[in-house]
């Protein structure tokens, strides 16, 4: 069964440490989604477990078997590639059933197969035209069903939507989760796209520069982010500095900027600490006027926009600082610009976090 | 920016289109006048005097002989380059040592060394008692057809793994990865999706080895002996025998053949199918192990020094004896055989900057109208094919064609027929490599340059030309070197005049009696002063940019 393991692996390409001692693990039958931003290293992490690149250190398993010398040929893979790759040479028959052909399968044996794919992905019709005639979705399924054909059970996609529009990126996410799951695959998915890993995966790795942060179901990394970093790249968050001024058994009061003061049930910080609290615009409340409530802060509204679904409220609070407020469209009053209001949260709504090292703006940066 | 009134006055003068029209039209006639119909055109006006030859069958059969003797070593050696050099392409391109990179500049050197110097070099290497022939007491290659083949394919050899380094590096390697994460081993790889897709550049790899081997004629007059006649060797003979008759029915044919030869590969070579369906996953991936690959780098590298490198550096053996014996102050002083020497050299590159300067400045336009199709997808497209002839045309044939064509028209001085013919030969090679080059330019760069307020020529000046500005260079260089380079055509249009490699093959066939000490310094003089050239507009180039 194709379960992976990956153990203290790092890459470097001349001084870039693109990928520094990551170890995981992803289970049979399990569609595990690589989710960062740009230049974080998880391609090449793909590639590593692919065989197209060598690590410099550490192990890689597939099905418990050691396959840091094994060629890629030999890793028993199926590769998607975020340009498709399609070999322009050759027509779709051609390029589906060339893993089969390579393999020896048999003529009988790469036939079936490669109708079998063929229909599975809907273009048994068009398997007489070359990649060059095809678009971009026909390409990604073509790519797709080459990859199955050769028969493995571990499917990599690298960022496979990457390269198509918006809607068909939207159908045909769920299209491969679908297939994956059908065919009983394990499947791992490149992504920067967040939106992507958390409506397709079983379980999320984020990385960033070469680290994974946090690994979890899309509910765990959304409910729970155990990394500040985590906090700010899955959904949106608000952040504000401040410091420890009281903790008891049950909670912490924060004195944020400007003297003002809230509470969360946060507990593994000390009087004294320097910390963000980060909170989600969806757990944020807005009331038009000043009201003083537990956890409210007065401030006044600077934009208001209607999305449809919801409506996006940004109000700078009466520290200076700036939040965003979302609500959902049918079920909130509309604020007029400058109009003053109070923002509150629950005190177990919020998560807080050492104040990083390098400065918070730094922290959150994505390249 | 600064604006001169030169440049304002152009760029003004370029959002005409009846001006930019004009520009194109003179570089049209240009392209006609000067570079295609006169060597095309010159055999057919004396046409009858091939008859004379059909009428003598020895002649006859003698020329079809010389005639076969060119095409088959020609396609002998093209095909033997392209596999021999596929390897150390690849080997060069895809390596991981950072030795590759010393092998990298010393596949060039036979681009270096003018191929007269390159016989010369073959010559003493494989022929003479001082080179590898003393280990085995007497002449290991004498000259004749086998040392041919030897010399052609060393100065063929450098073309095709540069072609082929430039295509295995441009080409997205993801096609392989993906051939390889679907179960194929290496060799089943290059041999299904890496080569098919490369296919283009092998037939362009081999195509240029064809047309220097069919055009050679310098160098391969140094090694051919007595007895072997190739085309071009024909024709030298029967032009200092005055046979008009078989110079103008072999130059034909010539001609004939070389178009005809092109015209099917650029027609039938994108058909040409690749043996793809068929795959023996064991045998191929025994091929595929790495003791196989290393000995298949071995034998590469070993074909590449013995049969390439050493003997065209060879050379510089008997001109490292000329430096001390004495020669060398003979050499500078002008005395013996040296008297027309330093004349040579003059006369060689100052037709070579000369010939430079016309074709960069009659060029740029065609290469813009080419890339850009200025004057119709169709028009331009024939341009494109048109601008190919002289270089696949045997120099010494266009030579003969050209020199019949301007004193039939006009009494042309010696040395303008001699800078015709150069401008004839060396007129594709800045055309293709700039129209390439503007090619690859994003026409949205041109676009949004115009949409900004920038004229036609301030677009050309100040987008186009530093993004090609390297491409403009090399063109140029390729220009210059091939013309200093040249023999065949030279040797078909000068009576009196004598360039540097003309020269030289004089000294080698003995006409003057030179010393091999002799010879030997003046192609490393050649090679030397072509090198500094070399450098110092690099160096100028660099400086200005």
């Amino acid at each position: 069964m194709p379960e992976v393991r990956v153990v203290n692996v790092a890459k470097k390409f001349d001084k870039i440490l693109a990928v520094d001692n990551v170890s995981l693990q992803i289970h049979d039958k399990e569609y595990f989604c690589l989710l960062g931003p740009s230049g974080c290293g998880k391609t090449t992490l793909l590639r590593l477990i692919a065989g197209l690149v060598e690590p410099d250190k550490g192990e890689i398993y597939i099905e418990n078997r050691l396959v840091n010398s094994v060629p890629p040929e030999d890793r028993g893979i199926g590769f998607v590639f975020q340009q498709y790759a399609l070999f322009p040479h050759m027509n779709v028959w051609d390029n589906v059933t060339y893993g089969p052909r390579v393999k020896a399968l048999g003529k009988k044996a790469s036939k079936d197969i490669g109708r079998e794919m063929l229909e599975m992905v809907k273009l048994f019709e068009r398997l007489d035209a070359f990649p060059s005639e095809l678009s971009g979705g026909m390409m990604q399924r073509v790519a797709l069903a080459r990859a199955l054909a050769a028969g493995s059970k571990l499917l990599l996609l690298d960022e496979p939507l990457g390269a198509l529009d918006a809607k068909i990126r939207n159908e045909l996410r769920y299209e491969l989760r679908k297939f994956a799951k059908d065919l009983e695959l394990t499947g791992i998915h490149v992504t920067h796209d967040q939106a992507e890993a958390m409506a397709i995966s079983d379980r999320i790795a984020v990385m960033r520069k070469g680290k994974i942060l946090q690994i979890g179901t899309p509910q765990e990394l959304y409910m729970n982010p155990q990394h500040i970093f985590v906090a700010h790249f899955i959904g949106e968050s608000n952040f504000l500095e401040g410091y420890i001024s009281k903790r008891t058994e049950k909670e912490s009061t924060i004195e944020l900027r400007g003297g003002l003061f809230v509470s969360t049930s946060d507990k593994t910080h000390k009087e004294g600490d320097k910390v963000v609290i980060a909170i989600r615009p969806e757990v944020l409340t807005v009331e038009k006027g000043e009201k003083r409530r537990t956890n409210s802060i007065f401030g006044q509204v600077e934009g208001f926009r209607f999305e449809g679904t919801n409506v996006r409220c940004q109000i700078r609070l009466e520290n200076g600082d700036s939040v965003l407020v979302v609500r959902p469209a049918l079920m909130t009053e509309w604020f007029n610009i400058g109009e003053k209001v109070t923002v509150s949260f629950p005190a177990e709504k919020s998560f807080v976090f050492p104040y990083p090292e390098k400065g918070l703006k730094k922290e959150l940066a994505l390249e | 920016m600064a604006h001169s009134g030169i440049t304002r006055f152009l760029d003004s003068a370029s959002s005409k289109s009846s001006v930019r029209y004009a520009l194109y039209l003179g570089s049209i006639t240009f392209f006609f006048a000067l570079i295609l119909i006169p060597p095309i055109l010159g055999i057919f006006l004396k046409w009858n005097t091939m008859a004379e030859t059909l009428r003598d069958p020895t002649l006859v059969s003698r020329a079809t002989a010389a005639i076969y003797a060119s095409f088959a070593i020609a396609i002998f050696v093209s095909v033997i380059d392209v596999v021999a050099g596929l390897p150390t392409a690849w080997l060069v391109a895809r390596g991981r040592s950072r030795w590759l990179n010393v092998l990298d500049t010393f596949v060039d050197i036979p681009f270096i060394v003018p191929t007269a110097t390159l016989g010369y070099s073959l010559l003493l290497f494989w022929s003479k008692p001082e080179g590898v022939s003393s280990l085995f007491g007497g002449s290991l290659v004498s000259p004749g057809w086998l040392l041919v083949i030897l010399l052609h394919f060393a100065f063929s050899y450098p073309v095709v793994v540069r072609v082929m380094v430039g295509a295995i590096l441009d080409y997205k390697r993801e096609y392989e990865e993906a051939a390889r994460t679907l179960g194929a081993p290496p060799l089943t790889t290059d041999r299904t999706v890496t080569l098919p897709i490369l296919k283009p550049s092998l037939i362009a790899s081999f195509t240029l080895a064809f047309a220097r081997s069919v055009s050679e004629t310098g160098a391969t007059l140094m090694v051919a002996g007595v007895f072997f006649e190739n085309g071009p060797i024909f024709i030298k003979k029967a032009r200092d025998l005055g046979y008009e008759g078989p110079l103008v029915f072999v130059s034909f044919i010539l001609i004939v053949i070389s178009c005809a030869i092109f015209a099917t590969i650029r027609l039938l070579g994108s058909r040409l199918k690749m043996p793809l369906r068929n795959v023996w996953p064991v045998a191929e991936r025994k091929l595929s192990s790495s003791s196989v690959t290393a000995v298949r780098n071995s034998l590469s590298l070993f074909v590449f020094l013995l049969l390439v490198l050493i003997p065209s550096l060879f050379v510089a053996l008997p001109a490292f004896l000329a430096m001390t014996n004495g020669t060398i102050n003979q050499a500078v002083r002008g005395v013996g055989v040296w008297q027309g020497y330093w004349q040579s050299l003059i006369l060689s590159y100052s037709v070579g900057f000369v010939v430079t300067m016309l074709n960069t400045l009659a060029g740029l336009p065609m290469a813009v109208l080419i890339a850009r199709k200025r004057v119709g997808t169709t028009l331009s497209s024939i341009l494109d094919v048109l601008v190919n002839i002289p270089l696949i045309v045997p120099s010494i044939a266009l030579g003969t064609s050209l020199s019949i064509f301007w004193k039939s028209v006009a009494f042309i001085p010696e040395i303008g027929l001699l800078t015709f013919a150069h401008l004839s030969i060396t007129y594709p090679y800045f055309v293709r490599s700039m129209a390439a080059a503007i090619e690859r330019v994003n026409v949205d760069y041109d676009n949004a340059a115009r949409t900004l307020g920038g004229r036609p020529f301030t677009v050309f000046r100040t987008i186009i030309l530093p993004l090609t500005k390297y491409s403009l260079f090399a063109g140029a260089i390729m220009v210059f070197t091939r013309s200093v380079d040249e023999t065949g055509a030279t040797l078909a249009v000068v009576t009196q005049l004598r360039t540097a490699p003309v020269l030289l093959v004089e000294w080698v066939k003995g006409t003057v009696q030179a010393t091999p000490l002799d010879i030997g310094l003046g192609c490393a003089i050649l090679v030397l002063l072509s090198f500094i050239i070399l450098l110092v507009s690099r160096l100028l180039v660099r400086g200005r940019y």
